[in-house]
């Protein structure tokens, strides 16, 4: 675990007949989904769709009722026990999630911590790297998303594409095997949308795994290998963007295309 | 108030052409309305003020030269250290058993959650000095204390009566009373912390421990403080209730003193008033830097401190008189 832990490799994200409800409340009602190592995944749907469900619980920030996800084939938060699947404990659920990286939509930074802190913070709790070693990998990981002078500065004192680029650059300090990203443009203004999208797509390039919740029609058609369509908690439709945002094939599909384009 | 010039309007003559003003309106500043009544009621207050202070130290009645004599006098000094040391002691201890039973009361075990509910309804409930005589009298009702199997042997046990010192009874007893209204000032500082700093938290597969220590407690703290600090004052005034169990604290020597000299009963309290005002005093100006501190990222800058102040508010006063002397 110890050397695995730190390399860079693009991970496999499973996800096997996944059901979450709240109460009479289905909200995905059966999700198979695979994204290959290096791929770039776009998950488009309606509010309420699910979408954003289906990505927490791909890092077991929701549970499913029935189903399981896998990272690399090892199951996330539970484990087997005969035909059965057995609730993990949070101490193991935690450091598996140290290697999957989520952005928020409101980024959550710690605002009592330096933004330089807050890169470094989960490295050295995670007892992955010492507390040197970890500053420099926080400094780097500014100075790729254009940041590198903010590092003393706290989180409130920054834009919100600022703060965004900081989330990003604190799940890429963990060195995830995939990140998953909620609207992570969805609280900024029209004109800061950019340079947050300039990132990600920096890091698609680079072939990192991706799970991008948005709705950024024109940034997933530009950065995606795959666009996931989900409505009432099940994917519709999922293929490259030319056939499901030019061609779709559902009613469904071309009626919300027809609203958000 | 006068009329700025050129806008009268006469009947008789045509109005003045509006391009040839004396002076264009918008280069001039906007003169600020002047308070009369404002004047009136700030002079009423300093005069109602000045009279009070003056009453204070011209009334034979407070007898100030007695008060000169009690102020510093050993035996008030070491009441005053006793204050301080029941004060800190429960303060502490009080602060850290609120953060158990508010951690029992936010866990997810009904159990812990019902039985932190039933200590901080309990103590809040009885009168701290109910509690202070009840553990009072507690070496009466319980003569050993033994560690060992619950209902099952012991394996070592305390005589209680070298064990309970004054001193600790009224240690123990502030620090029960405290640890109730501690936990609910706790409790509130971490729910005040948003859900995403959890989720964040959870998110990065922070340790549970870290997560609490290092991301969550840091943040409650910004509200835990003020609170916090408003018990301890109650916490230091309340600490005089230990003379009850025989503790000769600030208050309880004044008290026995008075007792002696029966002449010197009002100095001995304003010894004791003035002592209390300069430790709440005191507890005031650390509260204003552990909030600064704690400030840091909640705000864009932080609050200035009152040396800051004082400098901003000469160089504001200074600007103003030059302009006031250019006009």
């Amino acid at each position: 675990m110890t050397s695995t832990a730190l390399d860079t490799a693009a991970a496999t994200v499973e996800v096997r007949d996944v059901h979450k409800w709240y109460g009479a409340h289905r909200v995905l009602n059966g999700v198979d989904l695979t994204v290959r190592p290096g791929e770039v995944t776009v998950i488009l749907g309606p509010s309420g769709s699910g979408k954003s469900t289906l990505l927490r619980v791909v890092n077991h920030l929701e549970k499913p009722e029935i189903g399981h996800v896998s990272l690399n084939g090892e199951l996330i938060g539970v484990r087997r026990q005969g035909d059965r699947l057995k609730e993990l404990s949070e101490r193991a659920i935690l450091a598996q999630r140290s290697r999957i990286g989520f952005v928020f939509q409101n980024f959550n930074l710690f605002p009592h911590l330096t933004v330089l802190d807050n890169v470094a913070a989960a490295p050295v709790a995670t007892g992955k790297l010492a507390k040197p070693e970890a500053l420099e990998l926080a400094r780097e990981l500014l100075g790729r998303v254009g940041l590198a002078d903010k590092a003393a500065a706290y989180p409130r004192q920054l834009s919100g594409g600022q703060q965004q680029r900081v989330a990003i650059a604190r799940a890429l300090a963990l060195r995830p095997g995939v990140i998953l990203f909620d609207e992570p443009t969805s609280a900024l203004d029209p004109e800061l949308v950019g340079e947050v999208l300039s990132v990600i797509k920096d890091l698609a390039t680079s072939g990192t795994t991706l799970v991008i919740v948005t709705h950024e029609i024109g940034f997933a058609r530009e950065i995606a290998d795959r666009v996931v369509f989900i409505d009432d908690g099940r994917i519709v439709e999922q293929g490259p963007p030319s056939e499901v945002l030019d061609k779709p094939r559902h009613e469904r599909t071309r009626d919300f295309l027809s609203k958000v384009l | 108030m006068t009329e700025p010039p050129g806008t009268a309007v006469s009947l008789t003559e045509p109005p003045p052409p509006t391009d040839v003003p004396s002076k264009p309106l918008t280069a001039q500043r906007v003169l600020p309305l002047r308070r009369p009544g404002r004047w009136i009621a700030t002079a009423v207050v300093l005069v109602l003020a000045a009279q009070f202070v003056h009453g204070l130290a011209t009334n034979p009645f407070y007898q100030w030269d007695r008060f000169g004599y009690w102020f510093l006098r050993p035996t008030i000094l070491d009441g005053l250290l006793i204050t301080l040391e029941v004060t800190a002691y429960s303060a502490v201890l009080g602060l850290l058993g609120g953060i158990l039973l508010a951690l029992a009361r936010l866990s997810r075990s009904p159990v812990l959650r019902a039985v932190s509910w039933t200590y901080v309804w309990a103590l809040r409930s009885i009168p701290l000095i109910v509690v202070l005589l009840f553990l009072y009298n507690f070496s009466a009702l319980y003569k050993t204390l033994s560690v060992g199997v619950p209902f099952g042997p012991a394996f070592f046990s305390f005589d209680e009566s070298k064990l309970a010192t004054d001193m600790v009874i009224a240690v123990i007893g502030l620090s029960l009373n405290e640890a109730a209204y501690a936990a609910e000032v706790v409790r509130g500082g971490i729910l005040s912390v948003d859900q995403g700093q959890h989720e964040a938290a959870a998110a990065l597969g922070l340790p549970k421990g870290y997560q609490f220590r290092k991301i969550v407690f840091p943040q409650a703290l910004r509200s835990i403080t003020p609170n916090y600090v408003n018990q301890l004052i109650g916490l230091i005034k309340s600490s005089s209730l230990v003379f009850y169990v025989s503790l000769l604290d600030l208050f309880g020597v004044a008290q026995s003193m008075g007792a002696t000299y029966p002449g010197d009963v009002v100095p001995l309290l304003l010894v004791v008033t003035v002592w209390y005002l300069i430790l709440t005093s005191v507890v005031s100006v650390v509260q204003f830097y552990v909030e600064r501190y704690y400030a840091r990222g909640a705000t864009r800058s932080l609050p200035p401190t009152p040396l800051q102040k004082l400098r901003a508010g000469l160089a504001d006063l200074r600007a103003r008189i030059r302009r006031e002397a250019a006009v």
